[in-house]
């Protein structure tokens, strides 16, 4: 227990990211409204892309975009001056995919509703065995 | 089974903590991820591709199979929320209200159409008087938005920004006069053939630039080969990457307008929020 | 990075997200998913990924929540749990 305490302050956010995961999948898993599901899922999506781009920074670096003082004659850029971008890019992508699966759920949850009048998933299946 | 969900979900958060431990330490330049490419990418992308942006540059010149495949994705989104939901029954009568008397109009026949403007406007089954101070204030507000997400499109490589948020913006615009006038409005001024044809092109037109690389004697993404056909003296790579990012900003705001379009009204297209 | 910030905004967001799931008001869930997207939005802006932020600003506090409060106004408000 004694060092179990310095484990968790130094990797407090580590430990943030995951519960923020697990909330998302209770949220998939046990939860009845199938509105609820895919708020649950999008939670999920969030958390992941957050732990991406915290693996992505570095202490005392600026922003991805080119100072200009460094582009002057002779300057050479380091790397440790800027953040890491690829982790920023492959999230642009995870986001952008994040929202289109948003959007059609929606549409598919209209379209529940409207053939079966409820959008509980336990009424839901008493009606498909019907 | 709220019981059996605690149960999987604390044994599988406790597994991904106890994996954590050996993580490296939060903000370490040089923890495994910053250490091969990354560092390749810091350092000669203004060299290369003149973009002070290193997310814009990386994510639509070196690894613009990617993006070409995001904007296929939404593509099919847009695709699929109108093949699901398009309900093409038209409505066999129409309501029109007149507007300096209040008198209301019954349509019988469905193919007369009133044109709307100061004199008459829709009614829909529930509906509100529209305010004036709403109507007036959207209606100023979006050019504004509009030429700002013109601007996050046309800054892609100098600022955060891009094609997929300008576009993101510009579709936002279209929803915000849906919303604040009426749906059949925007349905008349930007016809659904229209939107759909203009999703398309987006795609179309960066996967052609991406392919027009390969007869002047390169690779499929290869900016720096369109050379010849661009004035000289300009920056090959960037202005490559700047006609991509226009395709995904038009494919983005008309998506964006026809899946909003599509669930707000089920598909009929007649009334809206 | 300053880590008080860090931590509450953390704090804020996992409080958020509890909450979303928790109301039995559809529409409190969707407003609530709004403003976990924001936290989560400033939360980028503070470790650097500009680019980030401003796309989960715009799609996650902008087109998302219209998507979401539209198919709500088409279907039920209420959620048995």
């Amino acid at each position: 227990m004694n060092d179990l305490l310095p484990l968790i302050v130094a990797k407090y956010n580590y430990w943030m990211y995951v519960i923020l995961m697990m909330i998302g999948l209770y949220a998939m898993i046990a939860k009845n409204n199938l509105v609820k599901k895919v708020v649950g899922m999008n939670i999920f999506q969030t958390a992941i892309i957050l732990f991406y781009v915290s693996i992505g920074y570095k202490t005392d670096a600026s922003i991805p975009i080119i100072k200009s003082s460094d582009t002057a004659h002779g300057m050479v850029v380091r790397a440790a001056d800027y953040i890491n971008p690829l982790t920023s890019c492959l999230m642009l992508t995870a986001i952008v995919v994040s929202v289109a699966t948003f959007g059609f759920a929606m549409a598919l949850i209209v379209r529940i509703y409207r053939r079966y009048q409820t959008l509980e998933e336990d009424e839901l299946r008493m009606r498909l065995s019907e | 089974m709220k019981f059996i969900a605690l149960i999987v979900v604390s044994l599988t958060g406790a597994l991904l903590l106890y994996g954590t431990a050996e993580f490296p330490d939060w903000g370490d330049p040089s923890s495994p991820a910053s250490l091969h490419v990354s560092n390749y990418y810091i350092e000669k992308t203004y060299e290369e591709t003149h973009a002070p942006n290193f997310v814009t540059a990386v994510v639509t010149d070196y690894r613009g199979f990617d993006t070409m495949f995001e904007t296929a994705v939404i593509f099919c989104a847009g695709l699929g929320c109108f093949l699901l939901l398009r309900d093409f029954t038209g409505k066999k009568e129409h309501f029109y209200r007149h507007i300096p008397t209040g008198v209301i109009l019954h349509v019988k026949n469905g193919k007369k159409k009133l044109t709307t403007g100061k004199e008459f406007e829709y009614m829909d089954k529930d509906w509100v008087p529209h305010d004036l101070i709403n109507k007036t204030v959207c209606r100023i507000l979006i050019p504004f938005i509009q030429i700002y997400a013109l601007y996050v499109v046309a800054h892609g490589d100098y600022s955060p920004g891009g094609g997929f948020q300008g576009g993101v913006i510009f579709g936002s615009s279209l929803i915000l006069f849906a919303i604040s006038y009426d749906l059949q409005t925007l349905v008349e001024r930007i016809k659904e053939k229209i939107l759909g044809i203009l999703a398309a092109t987006g795609v179309l037109i960066y996967a052609g630039i991406a392919a027009i690389c390969m007869p002047m004697g390169g690779n499929f993404i290869d900016y720096g080969k369109l050379a010849p056909l661009l004035p000289a003296g300009s920056h090959v790579r960037a202005l490559g990457m700047l006609g991509v990012e226009i395709g995904v900003g038009i494919a983005v705001m008309a998506i964006m307008a026809i899946i909003y379009i599509n669930i707000v009204s089920e598909g009929r297209h007649d009334e809206g929020l | 990075m300053h880590w008080p910030i860090d931590l509450i905004i953390l704090t804020f967001v996992i409080f958020c997200a509890i909450a979303a799931i928790t109301v039995r008001d559809l529409l409190a869930t969707a407003i609530l998913f709004g403003a976990y997207s924001f936290l989560m939005c400033l939360l980028w802006t503070v470790m650097g990924a500009v680019d980030v932020a401003f796309t989960e600003a715009s799609v996650g506090a902008g087109v998302s929540t219209v998507f979401f409060v539209a198919a709500i106004f088409r279907t039920s408000r209420r959620s048995r749990d």
